[in-house]
């Protein structure tokens, strides 16, 4: 095991597959020379060339339409957004081309292509560069959506999904680039795409986080523990298509009580879709209604008061949990 | 202004364009396109009349077989076409149903200028594309209806025919979508060092969208193989190029991102692909991107559901003495290479091709429910 941040964990996980698979290429704004605006990308360029990692105008839509077109003659594109907020520009292709190819050809042009890149809010970078888009693409058959919260969740899942014949969605966060944790050395070393991870096991209530709210989840169980001797099982999906909803159910029905917390805004969010199916799996087993922590209905804003007050927190998590255990 | 029908703009004139882009030579460029360059229909008369001594030279320069195939091709468009047509007002066919009437010498003078393995793709107007490529009448007209046997399964419908087979890249239905995908396919095609070009089909509706621009921008910033053909009908649904271009030249907005551009009469199949012969050569020895804008008519309504109320008749009525079957007919019997006797039998041979498809469509089953849930995830 060697401790990595996450990274510099995406960042081998891209290079071995560079190696690997010489039809894998890196494409997106500032990813080469540059080393990546997040250095994600860090010394690809200088150690595979133009050809495996490309620099491309500002024009997402554009490149995103490479990916699209090059994956459907035969290439395993990585294209990044330097942030998901640009990729809304590029939505058309991800949402019209890349999610449907396959069903509209009749399963005859598969689109093995992974957009990646920083995903939610970062510090104080305001309304238009803070967004968490997670609910927005998961909505659409055809797309895979990943959100790793740990070094090696984010070296194992990437592995995975270059290797995957479909389109990934995988969301990191700007925050968690620095965060070190343990990465298995060995370069077969994946994670499945679509199977949940508990971080913390528990038995008195349930959160069900993912990517920033993890550490913020793992970090309130503790304090839970210490306060009120409540034991907290934080589950992480990993995945959000497809949900290892398997892997939440159970824990429900274990522990009686379920907070979700998550960065996005709540309205048609994933935490809503966990919501309606843990009802649907395990009404009966259910103590308390679930409850859900999300970002404001609101525009983030610049204040950092404000932004702080808009964003999921370590306090806001306990408070649900002890709502949920009637503490 | 030139009005040759293959006007051409090497890359070369198109890079002096950009090195002197003084105020002088912008207020050039933009004097020219203040005029509209749409070639009116006794002007493209006129100009073909020109042409057509070279274009008589032509044929019988080319291999009989190819031209028995490119007037082959378009008559059984046409003939499939106007079936689709008939077949739609009885209900057999559903949803969009964009048709080819008119542009016929596009997409076949086009593709026959390709091989086998080079990629295509185009808009939502793609039943005859897809024939051309070797797509069989039978399960493209299965696919309008819906049915098991269609080319995707009866998962498309009219607006996306696809065959890897064939490498048919589809028939998409955002306008203008297709064109960023193609830039893909040609990046491909460049970074695993096959020959392959791409040809890449739009309406001149699209030429108002981002991502022509986009896409254009990277083909020739990274010279890839990609050949750009705009078919101008001249209307983008009911609104005519006139009321949503500002420059309205096509082929000329190659030269803002330096790529070699022709202008070509799109009623004349054999222009079409002389134009994209020189295209092929372009993008498969020195790996470069074109951009053609082809003039032509749409002779029916955008889709089925028209109500032609943005035109006139007189307009169509004009725009169809020029109809590309009937001047290529024309020409193939004055060059002496095709006659009557040739044209009953390849009429034959389309109405045969198309009653064949019709009844294979009628006979072929709806797809099993059960296909609704596969071909989501790979």
């Amino acid at each position: 095991m060697a401790i990595l941040t996450i990274r510099d964990a995406l960042n081998q996980a891209l290079r071995e597959e560079l190696i690997r698979d010489g039809n894998v290429f890196i494409m997106g704004e500032e990813v080469a020379e540059y080393d990546g605006a997040y250095k994600v990308t860090r010394g690809l360029w200088k150690e595979f060339g133009d050809k495996r990692v490309v620099d491309t105008p500002i024009t997402e839509l554009g490149f995103a339409a490479i990916g699209v077109g090059a994956a459907m003659a035969g290439l395993r594109p990585v294209i990044e957004f330097m942030t998901w907020n640009f990729s809304i520009l590029a939505s058309d292709q991800i949402i019209n081309n890349a999610a449907k190819m396959l069903y509209m050809s009749g399963g005859q042009f598969k689109v093995p292509v992974v957009f990646r890149g920083p995903n939610g809010s970062a510090y104080q970078v305001s309304s238009q560069h803070s967004q968490a888009l997670e609910a927005f693409y998961a909505n659409f058959p055809g797309l895979k959506v990943v959100m790793p919260s740990t070094a090696a969740d984010a070296k194992g899942l990437l592995k995975s999904a270059i290797r995957d014949d479909n389109p990934v969605i995988f969301m990191e966060q700007e925050r968690m680039y620095g965060l070190k944790g343990e990465v298995p050395e060995d370069i077969d070393f994946t994670i499945p795409l679509g199977v949940a991870d508990v971080k913390r096991e528990g038995t008195d209530c349930t959160i069900v986080a993912r990517s920033m709210t993890v550490p913020l989840a793992l970090q309130a169980a503790e304090q839970i523990q210490k306060d009120f001797d409540v034991s907290v099982e934080v589950v992480d999906p990993r995945t959000i298509k497809p949900l290892d909803i398997d892997t939440i159910v159970n824990s429900v029905k274990k522990t009686n009580r379920l907070v979700i917390a998550e960065e996005s805004h709540a309205f048609a969010s994933v935490g809503a879709e966990i919501s309606y199916q843990v009802m649907d799996h395990a009404f009966d087993y259910l103590d308390a209604p679930i409850k859900r922590i999300s970002t404001a209905e609101a525009p983030m804003p610049y204040a950092k008061n404000l932004e702080a007050a808009a964003l999921p927190d370590v306090p806001k998590i306990i408070a649900a949990v002890k709502e949920v255990c009637y503490l | 202004m030139p009005k040759a029908a293959t006007r051409q703009k090497t890359e070369t004139k198109a890079n002096k364009v950009s090195k002197n882009g003084s105020n002088d030579r912008l207020a050039e460029i933009i004097k020219e396109h203040e005029f509209t360059d749409f070639v009116e229909v006794e002007e493209a008369k006129a100009e073909y009349l020109k042409r057509r001594k070279s274009q008589l030279t032509q044929i019988k320069k080319t291999d009989k077989k190819i031209l028995r195939e490119m007037l082959y091709q378009m008559v059984l468009g046409r003939h499939f076409e106007e079936k689709s047509a008939e077949v739609y007002r009885m209900g057999k066919i559903g949803g969009f149903c964009h048709l080819y009437i008119g542009q016929e010498a596009i997409g076949v003078g086009a593709m026959l200028a390709l091989r086998p393995d080079d990629m295509v793709l185009t808009s939502y107007r793609d039943h005859v594309q897809a024939m051309v490529k070797g797509i069989t009448p039978e399960s493209v007209m299965a696919e309008l209806y819906g049915k098991e046997g269609g080319c995707v399964k009866g998962k498309g419908g009219s607006m996306h025919m696809f065959s890897r087979e064939h490498e048919f890249y589809g028939g998409h239905g955002i306008v203008g979508g297709q064109i960023g995908v193609g830039t893909g396919m040609a990046f491909a095609a460049k970074y695993k060092g096959t020959d392959q070009v791409t040809l890449c089909f739009f309406g001149e509706a699209a030429v108002n969208q981002g991502i022509f621009h986009e896409s254009l921008n990277m083909a020739q910033l990274w010279k890839l193989p990609c050949i750009y053909i705009c078919e101008n009908n001249q209307y983008g649904m009911g609104t005519s190029q006139k009321r949503a271009m500002s420059v309205s030249s096509v082929s000329r907005k190659g030269e803002a991102y330096g790529i070699a551009n022709e202008f070509v009469d799109g009623m004349d199949v054999m222009a079409v692909r002389e134009a994209t012969l020189r295209a092929v050569e372009r993008a498969r020895k020195e790996s470069l991107p074109t951009l053609l804008e082809v003039r032509a008519y749409r002779f029916m309504g955008h889709s089925m559901s028209d109500p032609g109320n943005y035109r006139t008749r007189a307009e169509i009525a004009k725009y169809q003495e020029r109809d590309p079957i009937v001047l290529f007919k024309d020409s193939l019997k004055e060059a002496k290479v095709l006659g009557n006797k040739d044209f009953e039998e390849i009429e034959k041979q389309a109405t045969e091709a198309v009653d064949k498809a019709l009844k294979f469509a009628d006979e072929s089953p709806l797809p099993n429910e059960s296909e609704l849930l596969t071909d989501v995830y790979a």
